[in-house]
C-alpha cells in the first residue's frame, strides 16, 4: 500500500552552485527518512525538487512506478499531480481562507461532494486533535495550533508520500517536543512514506526510521539513527551527529592493528591502514575513576556541568580536550583531577588524511 | 506586459530624440535650407549656442534650479522639523497635525500658487488687484506678487508634506534600543541626537531631498500661474509654450535637458540610499519608548503648527471661494457681491458671457473627463500593478524579470511634463496597428497608466513579496493550477494593495496638470486644465471656482475609497 520514493542520479544547480549533487537514493515504503544537515546542505532543495517545487538539472524521480520527474525523457509532472502532501517551514496556511477552506482547498480541486468533504474535515481535524476550529482564521490560532492545521490539511487529501520540511522549526522547545510526539504516532498509524527535512539532530534521531546525512549536496550516509549515531562512516556525520559532541582524538597507527594517542597505546582493528588517524569515542563510553588504575590517564576537570539526568564534564590534559558523559549530577569539583579510561573496543577509527573510517566499534 | 512597456516607453522616448534632430515643416521659418525629414543638429545648436538659446534654455534651465532649490529647502525645514515634533516630542495633538499634513498633498499643486495670486496680485500687469492691496491700500512688491519667490513658497508649502511622511516614517522605524544604548553609555539627549538619531535618518532625509527637488524641477502649474505673467519661465512652461508654436524640436531639446537633469539627481539619490541601505534594516518594530519632553512649550507650539497648517491647507481654499463671489476681481465690498460664477445664467459682461459653473455644460463634462480618467486609470494602474509584481517577483533572478523591472522604472525618471511632450509626438501618425490617438480621451489614459507605472510595479512587487512563496508552493501541492493559484490565493492576499493603489492613483490623477497639459484638446479638457485654461484667460473667478469643484471631488473620492477595508492613504503614500 505504502509508495516508495525512488531518486536517481539527481542534480540541482543555482548558477554555478551546486545544490543537489548526483543524489540517488531511496525512501523505502512506509519508511520515516529524515534529510539532515546543516544550512546550506541541499536537503531541502532535494525536497522540492521531490515535490515538483524546484526543476532539477539532470536525474530521475520516482514516487511508487510513476516517473514524475526525467531529465532525459523531459518529464516534469507539476506539484500537483505528483500525490505528494507538504507540510511548510512557516505552515503556509492560507491567511485569507478558514481552516475549513484551508482544508477544503484541494478537495474542491479533487470534486469532491459536499458531505464528502466535511467528513474529510472532520477526520483530519480529530486526527491532530483540533476539532472545532473548522471556522477560525489562521491569525486566530498559536504557531502550534497552525501547525496542527497545516498537518490537517495535508492529512485530508491523502497523499500517497507525507514531505515535511523543518515543520517544527518555528515552535518553541516545548511544543517541538509534543509535536515530535505526535508525529511519530501519526506517521505510525498512517504507515504513509514519509520525507522529512531537518537541521535539529534531535529531531532526525527521535523521529526517523533512517536518517540521510546531507553536506554540500552529497549524501554522506544514508542509515538507520543507531548506525548514524554508533558508527558514522565519515568524520563530519561524526561530529554532526550527537550532543554533548564525540570525542575526536588526534593518534598515529604504531604498529599491526595499534595505535597511539599520545603516550597512550590501545589495540584496535586497523586493516592495514598507515599513517595519521583519529579516535572517535562518545562522551558516554569513557568512564572516569576517582584515582588511578590500568589504562587510565590523568586529566583535570576543567568545567562541570550537571544538567539533571546526567552531567557532562569537560576534562584537560594539556592540549588535549576530552568530553565526558556520567549519569546522575557530578559530584566532580571543576580542577579536581580524575582519571579517564578508554574502552578500545569502543573506538571508531578515522583516517585522517580521507576522513572516513577505517574501523568500527564493537562494545 | 515587457511588449507594452517597451511601446509605452521607449518607442515615445526614440522618436523625441529623433525629433529634436531632424528638420520638421516649420523650421524653414528659422532655417533657408531646412530640408523637412532630414537629420540636422540644427535644433540642439539653436538651443545650446545662439542668443535665442540662452534666453529660451539658459534661463529657465536656471530658474528651475532655484524654484527647485529653493522649494526643496523649504520643505525640508518645515517638513523634517515637523516630524521630529511629532514623532520624537510628546507634543499634544498629533493626530490632527497628522491629518492635516496630508491634506496639502491631495489638492493639486497650484491651488496655493492661486491662492497666492488672489492674496498678493498688485495690478501691475493689468488686471486687478488683490485682496491685499484692496484693503490696505499698498501695492505688494513685483517681487512678492510674482516670480521665483511666490513659486517657491507655494511649492515648498505643498511639497512639505512629502517631506513630513517620508521624515516621520524613517523616524518611526528607528529602534529605540539604539538610543538607550546610547544613553546607558552615558551620553547626553543632544548627543545621542546628533550621533545616533541623526546619521540613522540621513539617508531618508537625502533622498527626500533629492526626489522632492525631482518633483519640482518638472512641476508646471505653479510657474505657470506665478511666473510666466512677468516672463519667468521655467525649463517646464518654456516647454509648453514651445509646443503651442509648434517648435517641437526645440520643446524636446528642453524636454531631454530637463530628464537628464532628472535622471541624475535620481541616480545620486540611488547610489547614496543604495549603499547605506544597511540602515533601513535596522528599523524594528520598536516604536518610540521616550519622547523628547516639551514642557511648558507643549500647548502652544502645538496651537501654532496646527494654526500654520489650517492657514496652508484651510487658508487657500476660503480664499479661493471667496474670490468666486466676486463680480469684479479685486473689490471686496458687500455690493460686488455674487453668485453669476456659481450659478449665473450667462451675462455677457461676466466671463464673456460663459454661464456660471454649476450650469455650465463644459464643466460637466470636464468634471466627468477628470473622474473617467482618473478611474479608468487608477483601475488600469492597479491591475498592472498586480500583474507586473507577480511576473516580476516569480521570474526573479531571471533576465527577463530584471529587465522588465528596469524598463518599468523609466517612467519614474521623466518629469511629467516631459512624458506629456514625449506622447505628442508618438501618437500624431498611426504606429503599426494603432490609429494616431492624439486628441483622443484614450491617449490621457494611456500615457497616465504609463506615467503610473513605476508606482504601481514597485508596488505591485512590494505586495507580491508579502505573500510568501510558501502559499503559492502549498496550493500548487494541492493540486492547482496557475490560474487557480492566482485568482484564489495570489489575488485575494494582495486586494488591499490594489484598493490603496487604486486610491492613490485616483487622487494623483485627478490633479495631475504636468503631464496631459500638453494633450488635452477642447473634447477632453478635465478640470485641471480648465482651471489653466481660464486663468490664463483673465477668468479669475472661474478658475479658482474650477478649482475648488476639483478638490471637492477629490475629497468625496478620497473618502468614498477609504471607507472600503484597511486602505489608507498615508499608507499609500508611505510605501
Amino acid at each position: 500500500m505504502a509508495t516508495t520514493i525512488t531518486v536517481n542520479n539527481l542534480t540541482k544547480r543555482f548558477g554555478d552552485v551546486v545544490a543537489v549533487n548526483n543524489v540517488s537514493l531511496v525512501v523505502e515504503p512506509g519508511s520515516f527518512l529524515t534529510l539532515l544537515g546543516p544550512s546550506g546542505c541541499g536537503k531541502t532543495t532535494l525536497l522540492r525538487c521531490i515535490a515538483g517545487l524546484e526543476d532539477p538539472n539532470e536525474g530521475e524521480i520516482l514516487v511508487g512506478n510513476k516517473l514524475v520527474y526525467s531529465s532525459r525523457k523531459g518529464i516534469s509532472l507539476p506539484a500537483g499531480q505528483r500525490e505528494l502532501g507538504m507540510v511548510f517551514q512557516n505552515y503556509a496556511l492560507w491567511p485569507h481562507m478558514t481552516v475549513y477552506k484551508n482544508i477544503t482547498f484541494a478537495l474542491e480541486i479533487q470534486k469532491l461532494s459536499k458531505e464528502q468533504m466535511d467528513k474529510r474535515v472532520m477526520e483530519a481535524l480529530a486526527e491532530v486533535q483540533m476539532e472545532g476550529y473548522a471556522d477560525r482564521y489562521p491569525r486566530e490560532m498559536s504557531g502550534g495550533q497552525q501547525q496542527r492545521i497545516a498537518l490537517a490539511r495535508m492529512l485530508a487529501y491523502r497523499p500517497k508520500v507525507f514531505l515535511m520540511d523543518e515543520p517544527l522549526s518555528n515552535l518553541d522547545a516545548r511544543l517541538r517536543m509534543d509535536m515530535r510526539v505526535e508525529l511519530k504516532r501519526l506517521h505510525h498509524d498512517s504507515g504513509a512514506t514519509t520525507l522529512y527535512v531537518t537541521h535539529d539532530q534531535l529531531e532526525a534521531l527521535t523521529m526517523s526510521t533512517n536518517i540521510a546525512i546531507m553536506k554540500l549536496g552529497v549524501i554522506q550516509q544514508l542509515g538507520s539513527p543507531d548506525q548514524v549515531y554508533h558508527f558514522p562512516s565519515n568524520l563530519f556525520v561524526a561530529d554532526f551527529i550527537g550532543n554533548p559532541k564525540i570525542n575526536l582524538i588526534d593518534g598515529v597507527i604504531s604498529g599491526k592493528n595499534k595505535i597511539m594517542l599520545g603516550k597512550l597505546e590501545l589495540s584496535v582493528p586497523t586493516y592495514g591502514a598507515e599513517g595519521d588517524v583519529i579516535a572517535g569515542v562518545r562522551p558516554e563510553d569513557i568512564k572516569i575513576l576517582n584515582k588511578p588504575g590500568t589504562g587510565a590517564v590523568e586529566f583535570s576537570a576543567y568545567s562541570v556541568l550537571p544538567s539533571g539526568a546526567d552531567s557532562t564534564i569537560i576534562a584537560r590534559r594539556g592540549e588535549l580536550e576530552v568530553t565526558v558523559k556520567e549519569n546522575g549530577i557530578s559530584k566532580i569539583k571543576m580542577d579536581e583531577k580524575i582519571w579517564l579510561k578508554l574502552d578500545p573496543d569502543c573506538v571508531n577509527l578515522y583516517s585522517k588524511e580521507s576522513g572516513n573510517i577505517i574501523s568500527t566499534a564493537n562494545c | 506586459m515587457l511588449v507594452l512597456i517597451f511601446y509605452m516607453v521607449i518607442i515615445p522616448l526614440y522618436r523625441m530624440i529623433t525629433t529634436t534632430i531632424t528638420y520638421a515643416d516649420n523650421d524653414r521659418r528659422y532655417a533657408k535650407d531646412a530640408v523637412p525629414g532630414e537629420l540636422t543638429s540644427f535644433h540642439w545648436m539653436r538651443m545650446l549656442t545662439t542668443q535665442i538659446g540662452i534666453v529660451m534654455t539658459l534661463e529657465p534651465l536656471l530658474h528651475s534650479l532655484t524654484i527647485s532649490l529653493g522649494a526643496t529647502f523649504m520643505a525640508f525645514v518645515i517638513g523634517g522639523g515637523l516630524a521630529w515634533l511629532v514623532v520624537r516630542t510628546d507634543l499634544p495633538g498629533r493626530n490632527a497635525i497628522n491629518i492635516l499634513a496630508v491634506l496639502p498633498y491631495i489638492m493639486p499643486s497650484w491651488t496655493i500658487a492661486m491662492a497666492w495670486k488672489v492674496l498678493f496680485n498688485n495690478g501691475t500687469l493689468g488686471g486687478t488687484a488683490g485682496m491685499l492691496m484692496d484693503l490696505t491700500g499698498v501695492a505688494p512688491p513685483d517681487w512678492l506678487a510674482f516670480g521665483p519667490v511666490p513659486i517657491i513658497i507655494s511649492s515648498g508649502l505643498h511639497y512639505y508634506t512629502f517631506f513630513f511622511l517620508f521624515v516621520s516614517a524613517a523616524l518611526m522605524s528607528i529602534d529605540s534600543s539604539l538610543e538607550e544604548a546610547g544613553e546607558l553609555a552615558g551620553a547626553s539627549r543632544m548627543r545621542i541626537l546628533g550621533k545616533i538619531t541623526f546619521p540613522l535618518v540621513v539617508p531618508a532625509l537625502l533622498s527626500g531631498f533629492i526626489m522632492t527637488f525631482a518633483k519640482v524641477m518638472g512641476t508646471f502649474g505653479g510657474p505657470n500661474v506665478l511666473g510666466v505673467p512677468v516672463r519667468y519661465y521655467t525649463l517646464s512652461t518654456m516647454i509648453r509654450s514651445n509646443i503651442a508654436v509648434g517648435a517641437f524640436g526645440d520643446a524636446f531639446v528642453l524636454a531631454i535637458i530637463l530628464i537628464l537633469f532628472s535622471m541624475v539627481t535620481i541616480s545620486v539619490n540611488q547610489k547614496i540610499v543604495g549603499t547605506r541601505k544597511s540602515y533601513e534594516t535596522i528599523g524594528g518594530r520598536g516604536f518610540m519608548s521616550q519622547k523628547t519632553k516639551l514642557r511648558e512649550w507643549r500647548g502652544v507650539i502645538a496651537a501654532g503648527i496646527i494654526t500654520f497648517q489650517l492657514i496652508v491647507a484651510i487658508g487657500p481654499l476660503v480664499l479661493l471661494l471667496w474670490s468666486t463671489f466676486m463680480r469684479r476681481s479685486g473689490d471686496y465690498s458687500a455690493a460686488n457681491f455674487t453668485l453669476a460664477h456659481w450659478v449665473g445664467k450667462g451675462d455677457p459682461k461676466i466671463n464673456n458671457g460663459e454661464p456660471g459653473i454649476l450650469l455650465n455644460p463644459a464643466i460637466y463634462r470636464g468634471a466627468w473627463n477628470s473622474i473617467r480618467l482618473a478611474v479608468a486609470t487608477a483601475f488600469f494602474t492597479a491591475f498592472f500593478g498586480i500583474i507586473l509584481g507577480y511576473a516580476i517577483v516569480k521570474g526573479r533572478g531571471t533576465r527577463l524579470s530584471k529587465i522588465t523591472e528596469q524598463l518599468a522604472f523609466i517612467p519614474y525618471v521623466i518629469p511629467g511634463i516631459a512624458f506629456g511632450a514625449v506622447y505628442i509626438t508618438m501618437f500624431t501618425q498611426p504606429v503599426g496597428p494603432i490609429p494616431p490617438l492624439y486628441g483622443t480621451f484614450a491617449l490621457l489614459v494611456i500615457v497616465s497608466v504609463a506615467k503610473h507605472i513605476p508606482y504601481s510595479s514597485r508596488s505591485g512587487v512590494s505586495a507580491m513579496l508579502q505573500v510568501g512563496r510558501e502559499l503559492e508552493e502549498a496550493a500548487a501541492v494541492a493540486g492547482a493550477n496557475s490560474w487557480k493559484r492566482f485568482s484564489r490565493i495570489i489575488f485575494p492576499l494582495t486586494s488591499t494593495g490594489f484598493v490603496s493603489g487604486f486610491m492613490l492613483t485616483f487622487i494623483t490623477t485627478m490633479r495631475e496638470l504636468s503631464l496631459i497639459i500638453l494633450l488635452v484638446t477642447p473634447s477632453t479638457q478635465v478640470l485641471a486644465s480648465m482651471t489653466m485654461r481660464y486663468s490664463e484667460n483673465g477668468s479669475e473667478q472661474q478658475a479658482n471656482a474650477v478649482i475648488l469643484v476639483l478638490i471637492s471631488l477629490v475629497l468625496i473620492g478620497h473618502f468614498i475609497i477609504s471607507r472600503f477595508r484597511g486602505g489608507s492613504l498615508k499608507k499609500g503614500l508611505g510605501a
